[in-house]
């Protein structure tokens, strides 16, 4: 009997809650709204020492943040939403740490591709971005999973960076750069004159038009799936991007919140949009002169 | 018929109203947030006002080896005021940084190269001969001049260099670039400055307008405002806190 009171008294809560946050939105949703926002999930390990969790209840209270920070990006309307799962800098920790990691990541990608998920009833895309092949084999087939799963998915886009890091998707995004001005040249050179080597050579050497551009690598950038973005936020208040979206990120506006990634809130979010909306026309400015 | 009519105007009234109700929350939430952050403005100057005269003593002893390689990152318009940037300069050459990266998307920095170059030799001699030591300290600075063009374009020349290396005649059968040819490739084409350990954005919002991105893996991205709000407590309360500063770089 108290366990059915109690839970009609969460529900209550939660609609409430719901209720309040929808208006909060709706004032908002008067000024401009950010379409893409980053977050870099920093403080999970200092979060379980803070509140003497067991080693990898940090990262799962960190999940719980992920969601709830993706309820509310797209109760307001934010259409592309990006987080810093996991650096291919982060392969060094401790196996045991990485191989738990992974565990999670897994558990969580399975959880999220079902059904009844927030994923599927909201219609949220999921990708995974990064170098996957450094994954193993499981985690990288339950996220390819994921990708399909979800590609039926239209109202709003999640991309998980994993095995990521921005130094690695240029690298990738130049290699694949490459491989297409290579795979033109000798089209262009097989119509011509029936793929005369010596050609091919003076044709990489010289024409202007075979040279890479920025926007060639652009093109080739893992998150070329999603318009730059205009937030990022790291939260446990470092001031560093650590190797995360560099390319895309020059017009963006940086906060970093004190409070640990589990602890993230609405609070947050409401004061990051707020500001983003004072400075909306100089960020609109700068990116149209660029 | 009449009453749909009717039901219809109260529905486009009430909706008209709801619109300029939030509205109107919308502009004073907005007016709230300006006020805090003016009260925060002067709450700052006040503090700046005590770093610069050495009230705060934790503030007096700044561990500056620390900053091996210091970026200033200036919106272009702000870049303009020459004036300005020498006199952030000096404040920084007084501290102690060596090294300097000076960072605007425009390019105006470059620009004006030559005359902020002669500027900071002029006002250092100036410093040197209007002190009372007795012998000439000269303070050798290494600066470096950085536009968009050394961004984005200059990972584009990188990229057609390695094209040229390894695609020229037969393409090898499997190819991998690693970071590393990312990086000779960068220095090659002239595009291979160090690394900055803190990273200064004087403008109006707290982003690093494009700097090189190969170059700010790990840096830490501090906001000092705009150019012409400078104040040089800012300064050594930025360095000050960088110098607290303990990274883990993903481990």
């Amino acid at each position: 009997m108290e366990g059915v009171n109690g839970k009609k008294v969460g529900h209550l809560f939660e609609n409430i809650s719901s209720f309040v946050r929808q208006c909060i939105f709706s004032v908002l949703s008067v000024g401009p709204v950010p379409s893409h926002i980053a977050f870099i999930m920093d403080g999970n390990r200092r979060y379980s020492k803070k509140q003497n969790l067991i080693d990898g209840n940090g990262h799962r209270a960190g999940f719980s943040a992920l969601i709830n920070m993706l309820k509310y990006c797209y109760e307001l309307g934010v259409k592309y939403i990006t987080v810093y799962a996991f650096s291919i800098d982060n392969f060094k920790r401790r196996p045991e740490e990485v191989v738990s990691l992974m565990k999670l990541m897994q558990e969580k990608i399975d959880e999220l591709t079902k059904e009844e998920s927030i994923v599927n009833r909201l219609g949220i895309r999921i990708y995974f971005q990064g170098n996957l092949k450094l994954l193993s084999d499981h985690v990288r087939s339950a996220a390819e999973r994921a990708m399909v799963k979800t590609s039926g998915n239209s109202k709003a886009v999640l991309s998980i960076c994993v095995a990521y890091t921005s130094t690695d998707e240029i690298v990738h995004a130049v290699q694949e750069s490459c491989e297409e001005k290579w795979d033109e040249i000798r089209k262009l050179d097989a119509n011509n004159d029936g793929g005369n080597l010596v050609r091919l050579e003076e044709n990489v050497k010289d024409k202007d038009e075979h040279r890479i551009g920025v926007t060639n690598v652009d093109r080739h950038m893992y998150m070329s799936v999603c318009p730059d973005p205009d937030i990022i936020i790291r939260t446990s208040g470092a001031a560093r991007l650590s190797n995360f979206l560099l390319w895309q990120s020059a017009h963006c506006l940086l906060y970093s919140p004190a409070a640990l990634w589990p602890e993230i809130g609405l609070r947050h979010l409401i004061w990051v949009i707020l500001d983003f909306q004072r400075n909306y026309l100089y960020l609109k400015e700068k990116k149209k002169q660029s | 018929m009449g009453l749909g009519n009717e039901v219809q105007k109260i529905l486009s009234w009430t909706s008209v109203c709801g619109n300029l109700v939030l509205h109107l929350v919308w502009l004073i939430l907005h007016l709230i947030i300006n006020v805090w952050y003016s009260v925060l403005g002067i709450a700052r100057m006040v503090e700046n006002t005590l770093i610069s005269s050495g009230l705060l003593k934790s503030y007096n002893a700044v561990n500056i080896s620390k900053v091996r390689y210091l970026a200033v990152v200036i919106d272009s318009e702000e870049a303009r005021e020459t004036s300005k940037v020498l006199e952030l300069l000096c404040w920084l050459v007084s501290i102690g940084v060596k090294s300097i990266c000076l960072y605007d998307r425009e390019g105006v920095l470059k620009k004006s190269q030559t005359a902020i170059i002669e500027g900071l030799n002029k006002s250092q001699k100036t410093i040197v001969e209007g002190s009372d030591h007795g012998s000439l300290v000269e303070k050798h600075v290494d600066l470096e001049f950085v536009s968009f063009a050394d961004s984005k374009p200059a990972i584009a020349k990188a990229a057609n260099l390695l094209f040229a290396k390894h695609y020229a005649s037969t393409k090898p059968e499997k190819l991998n670039f690693t970071e590393s040819d990312m990086s000779e490739a960068l220095q090659a084409v002239g595009y291979g400055g160090p690394e900055p350990d803190l990273l200064l954005v004087y403008g109006p919002v707290r982003c690093h307008m494009g700097f090189p991105a190969w170059r700010i893996r790990y840096t830490e991205i501090v906001h000092m405002g705009t150019l012409k709000s400078m104040e040089f407590g800012s300064l050594i309360k930025a360095i000050h806190k960088f110098t607290k500063v303990h990274q883990n770089y993903g481990q």
